[in-house]
């Protein structure tokens, strides 16, 4: 008989038993999030980083060889964001009057947070690689990497900043538009969906179909307004 | 669920060529999201479609896509940690802006179009 330490070890730092802690690691975070009576600070996702984090670091695991293995779950991410299509379907008769309020205010929202990242890491002493990077980070995850590449950022950090800003937004959002007054349904989904994305929006769609819907929408638009600005502010920026 | 699973990777495949095909700096998802859409309100899809079930399904366990790419932050933890002050700085101050912007804007000009508003039951609406 093998060690069973050393099996177990083993069957875990498969591909098949890394796709099943992440998996576990997302369900326990499920579990802690109905146990806490849905408070906001317990996302699925973050619990699932950090105990996947933890995990690889006992198993001895590179992130490059989990990434591999995990491709099997991070694949659907593409689906998931052509699904975000169904909600705004079904909340389509909500764009009636809203569409130039909900353009200008994508587009403004996009160049606010284009520059105030790049002349906010600028001032505080970054070099204008991490500057390029930080600049990309509202966009959804897969629009962050693509732009951080063609910039010369780094594209792998700039899907951890996407990630941790659509935490971010996961747990303060609302309370921070509540805040600030904006209590339009429509409105609070744009202004999430525009700088926390997926994250953000599926933070929303569990509170309200509205406000999710507009929070897809408004991850697509702005993943399309930042892969058309960020080149054009670069010519100033940087 | 497999038949409304592969509406939506037909949709992705389609944005995928395109977004290739004219050298976009915009993913496929998200040309195949805008596309899934305008084929959606074309044909006034029902509630009991087959997409209209499996992206709920999708969309249910959205945040679970995002964890493999979420634990590379392990890596740049030691990058992050040394220029934590810019990092934290340039995340917070452009998330807060943008989002205030996003949402200030749409506000006033959904109000100077005197369109009605939407808003949320103010009730039960605590600073949770």
């Amino acid at each position: 008989m093998n060690n069973p330490l050393d099996t177990l070890h083993d069957v875990l730092a498969s591909p098949i038993g890394l796709v099943g802690v992440t998996v576990g690691a997302y369900q326990c975070g499920r579990w802690l999030q109905r146990r806490s009576g849905g408070h906001a600070l317990v996302q699925p996702t973050l619990v699932a980083i950090v105990i996947v984090g933890v995990v690889l670091e006992v198993l001895g695991v590179r992130y490059a060889d989990y990434a591999d293995a995990a491709t099997l779950v991070s694949i659907w991410l593409g689906p998931a964001t052509v699904a975000l299509a169904v909600p705004l379907h079904r909340q389509a008769h909500r764009l009636t009057g809203f569409v130039v309020p909900m353009l200008t205010a994508v587009v403004l929202g996009a160049v606010v947070s284009i520059t105030t990242a790049a002349l906010v890491a600028h001032a505080t002493g970054a070099d204008v690689r991490l500057q390029k990077t930080l600049a990309t980070k509202s966009s959804t995850t897969p629009v962050a990497i693509a732009v951080a590449q063609h910039l010369g950022g780094i594209p792998a950090l700039a899907a951890v900043f996407a990630i941790v800003i659509g935490v971010v937004g996961a747990v303060l959002g609302p309370a921070v538009l509540d805040l600030v007054g904006v209590h339009d349904r429509r409105a609070r989904g744009l202004a999430i969906g525009a700088v926390s994305h997926g994250i953000g929006a599926s933070r929303m769609l569990r509170e309200d179909e509205t406000e999710g819907a507009f929070a897809g929408l408004s991850m697509g638009l702005t993943a399309l307004a930042i892969s058309a600005l960020v080149p054009l502010l670069a010519l100033w920026l940087w | 669920m497999i038949t409304g699973l592969a509406w939506l990777l037909g949709f992705q495949l389609i944005g995928e060529f395109v977004s290739e095909l004219f050298d976009l700096p915009v993913p496929g998802p998200v040309i195949g999201m805008l596309l899934c859409f305008c084929w959606l309100r074309f044909r006034r899809t029902g509630d009991d479609a087959p997409i209209v079930r499996a992206a709920g399904q999708m969309l249910k366990h959205l945040q679970l896509f995002f964890v493999p790419a979420g634990v590379g932050v392990v890596v740049y933890l030691s990058l992050i940690g040394h220029h934590a002050v810019p990092i934290v700085l340039a995340l917070v101050v452009s998330w807060t802006l943008g989002l205030v912007v996003v949402g200030w804007t749409a506000t006033l000009l959904e109000r100077a179009f005197g369109k009605p508003r939407d808003d949320l039951p103010s009730h039960g609406r605590g600073a949770a």
